[in-house]
């Protein structure tokens, strides 16, 4: 009901910017009256800041339509796509699906439109993730989700622990969590998210695809994504790591009664905390992921999505404007941190905009420098055309892993997931190395 | 009968020719505009739909190179490639095996208890029948997502009071959600909202046959058991069977359950169930294709289980009727 109304009064001031700009318009814009974009996104309240652009813009009027998030969102938009029309013009797209969507031919390339200018405003991990190492540019970054590591600095006071900077230490640490009361875990490992294991897999070293001339490779079962394999086979077959999943009410709980004494999320994480952990406000420290390399720090990236043109827009160079302008103009990603909540993927603008720490973090003041610093550190990582084929066969294989709670499971996963993928790109046509 | 009569009717009277092609035309054309409703929304939502499914089924996406860009996709005949890739695929045969099993718990348990909830409503010496009923029935009125919730909560150690009493008890009771119990688990879901509904095809069925059958068993001396065993199961039989065959068809299109517990657990995979790899293949991984021609496979399978079914106890449980 609340969304219909504001549709309504949206589509109220566009009607009447429509007629005001009917009247003065005459002298440039021909007679069609200015540009109607429609915006297919999920991020809270992104009307808002599309509301800023609307009133500085008469010629170009953007209308959010409110998707049910991600996926969803993507499985309507490739249905019409393949139908030929009903696309909008700007559609919120998470990283992983960009190459799904460009292998659909569902986005623009807007380097035509001069969107290679804003390129400096990114971490290069980033801004690979929409060019897919190419010359092409098929979205423009909005929001990043670079990995920190979460944990308790009461209990790691109260037991005498150090923060851990290594996986090493990462691992000391979980010994002693756990030894010292059994019913906690300094993490738990969770075959359902998909997007937490590739960030973990990103940050040493792993890409999962690439493109090799005119063929793809896929390059899962490789070192990286083995060593981050066997690394949490062998905690949890050790049982010092959880195995049960993360965002179930007994997860949940355990975040709350400090049962789970870490987590290894992103920068977002605060957000979560604050809804699932309300009664441990200002006992929670954010600080950089361990790192297999001390000297070449690195983190991964979980979540965070771009705004792209899909190739059925009329005003594919309007569109670009507006996505340009969302993303690396002050005063939108000022509004998209305040009123949509989001982390920028505009690296400058985050460290201008955030200043204050998140009011769950309000115990560390310098909660933003610590993930700008992060940040700064994402590993390049390319996407695939099949990405949603590996993340099913992942929640797939590491569940019978976490299941079976032997190291030897966790790598023979791995394995699996390199077969899957490669095989379905494989039936589909793909050209795969 | 009367549209054979009125011929007769027309004859008798003056003979208009006119009318009678009139009454000829409106005969032929009344019923079916009577039916054209069910028809046309038969044919949308039914026929059309399978039919479709049909077509897709024969068809697959062939990608070229990197598949990158304008024109690099395009659908193709598939002749029965999907079929064959849907019949060899382990995983369907796993997924078949396993909802097998749950409909072997499941549906002996479930008929067994909504027969006797039946039997026990309708014996004379039932206090509080209405009562009882509706509790029993009210579980069904639950959306099997909701209930799927519910129990989930129930399952999982750290949030469930049973857990919290068992441990107070200090009893090591393992958690439904292994891989051992998880078949269990999404059993008792299903039987918690089904023994209701089916307990109320029994007792409606019960409450048709005539007092004076019970009457005269009773001056015969048969008991309340002997009554219900010899007399009222036998009369209700066809409810039975209708009910066993809704049970399997419906065991073998679980979906909502295992989809709702999915993420609670290790033990539960992405193709758990038919429906579910079904739903997998088209949304997950996109590919329609297959997921139509497994849905077809699914259709047939359950096509030929309730004929055989039907076959197997129909002579028996509508013998008087023949």
């Amino acid at each position: 009901m609340r969304t219909s109304i504001r549709v309504g009064a949206l589509a109220m001031a566009t009607a009447a910017t429509l007629l005001m700009s009917g009247c003065s318009a005459t002298a440039g814009g021909g007679d069609d009256g200015p540009v109607k974009l429609n915006y297919w996104a999920w991020a809270p309240n992104l009307e808002k800041v599309v509301d800023i652009w609307n009133e500085k813009n008469p010629d170009i009027q953007v209308t959010v339509q409110k998707q049910d998030g991600g996926d969803p969102a993507i499985t309507k938009l490739l249905t019409a796509i393949k139908a030929g029309s009903g696309a909008p013009d700007l559609i919120q797209a998470e990283y992983q699906k960009i190459p799904t969507l460009v292998s659909s031919d569902a986005l623009a390339d807007l380097s035509e439109y001069g969107a290679d200018d804003i390129e400096d405003s990114f971490a290069a991990g980033v801004w690979d993730s929409v060019t897919l190492g190419s010359d092409a540019i098929y979205a423009i970054p909005q929001d990043s989700g670079p990995m920190m590591f979460y944990y308790r600095a009461d209990i790691f006071e109260e037991l005498g622990l150090a923060v851990p900077t290594t996986w090493d230490e990462y691992a000391e640490v979980a010994r002693a969590v756990h030894a010292a009361d059994p019913a906690k875990y300094l993490g738990t490992f969770s075959s359902n998210d998909a997007g937490w294991f590739t960030g973990m897999a990103q940050q040493a070293g792993a890409s999962w695809w690439g493109i090799d001339g005119e063929a793809w490779s896929v390059d899962i079962a490789q070192t990286p994504t083995e060593t981050v394999a066997g690394y949490w086979g062998g905690l949890v077959e050790e049982g010092v790591i959880d195995n049960k999943p993360m965002y179930t009410p007994e997860w949940n709980a355990g975040l709350n009664n400090g049962e789970q004494v870490g987590w290894l999320s992103a920068v977002w994480a605060p957000g979560v905390l604050g809804g699932n952990a309300a009664d441990t406000t200002g006992l929670w420290k954010a600080a950089p992921m361990p790192q297999w390399d001390v000297d070449a720090p690195a983190t991964g990236n979980w979540g965070g999505s771009s705004t792209a043109v899909t190739t059925q827009s009329k005003h594919q160079e309007a569109a670009t404007e507006f996505a340009t302008w969302l993303n690396t103009d002050e005063e939108a990603v000022q509004a998209l941190v305040t009123t949509s909540g989001i982390y920028p993927a505009d690296a400058a603008q985050a460290k201008a905009v955030l200043t204050a720490p998140p009011e769950f973090f309000s115990n560390q003041p310098e909660f933003y420098d610590i993930a700008a610093d992060v940040a700064a550190t994402v590993s390049p990582f390319t996407y695939g055309p099949n990405v949603n084929v590996a993340y099913s066969a992942y929640n797939d294989e590491f569940a019978k892993a976490a299941e079976a709670k032997t190291q030897s499971a966790f790598l023979a996963a791995v394995e699996a997931m390199q077969e899957i993928t490669t095989a379905d790109m494989k039936k589909s046509g793909f050209t795969v190395k | 009968m009367t549209v054979t009569e009125a011929p007769v009717a027309t004859r008798s009277s003056t003979p208009p020719v006119r009318r009678g092609r009139g009454t000829f035309r409106t005969r032929v054309l009344v019923p079916y505009a009577m039916l054209a409703p069910g028809i046309i929304l038969f044919v949308a939502f039914m026929a059309a739909p399978i039919v479709y499914t049909l077509f897709l089924s024969f068809q697959k996406t062939k990608v070229s190179g990197l598949g990158l860009g304008a024109g690099a996709r395009s659908t193709v005949f598939a002749g029965i490639d999907n079929y064959v890739t849907t019949l060899t695929n382990t995983e369907f045969g796993a997924s078949v095996g396993r909802v097998l099993l749950y409909g072997f718990i499941l549906i002996p348990l479930m008929l067994g208890l909504a027969l006797l909830f039946a039997l026990l409503l309708d014996s004379r010496r039932t206090r509080a029948a209405g009562f009882s009923r509706t509790a029993i029935f009210l579980p069904y009125a639950v959306p099997a997502v909701i209930s799927s919730l519910l129990w989930g909560f129930l399952y999982l150690p750290a949030v469930s009071p049973f857990y919290f009493v068992f441990d107070t008890l200090g009893w090591d009771v393992p958690s439904l959600l292994s891989a051992g119990g998880v078949t269990f688990a999404i059993a008792n879901i299903a039987l918690w909202g089904g023994v209701g509904f089916n307990m109320i095809v029994m007792y409606t069925s019960l409450k048709s046959v005539p007092s004076d059958i019970y009457e005269a068993a009773k001056l015969d001396g048969a008991s309340e058991v002997q009554i219900a065993l010899r007399i009222k199961v036998p009369i209700i039989a066809p409810a039975i069977v209708m009910t066993a065959l809704f049970s399997m068809v419906a065991t073998l299109q679980v979906f909502a359950e295992p989809t709702t517990l999915r993420p609670l657990t290790n033990s539960l995979s992405t193709s758990w169930s038919p429906l579910m790899l079904v739903y997998r293949d088209a949304f997950t991984r996109d590919d329609i294709y297959s997921a139509a021609a497994t849905s077809i496979v699914i259709a047939l399978v359950t096509f030929a289980f309730s004929f055989l079914f039907l076959r197997v106890v129909q002579k028996r449980a509508f013998g008087q009727e023949d």
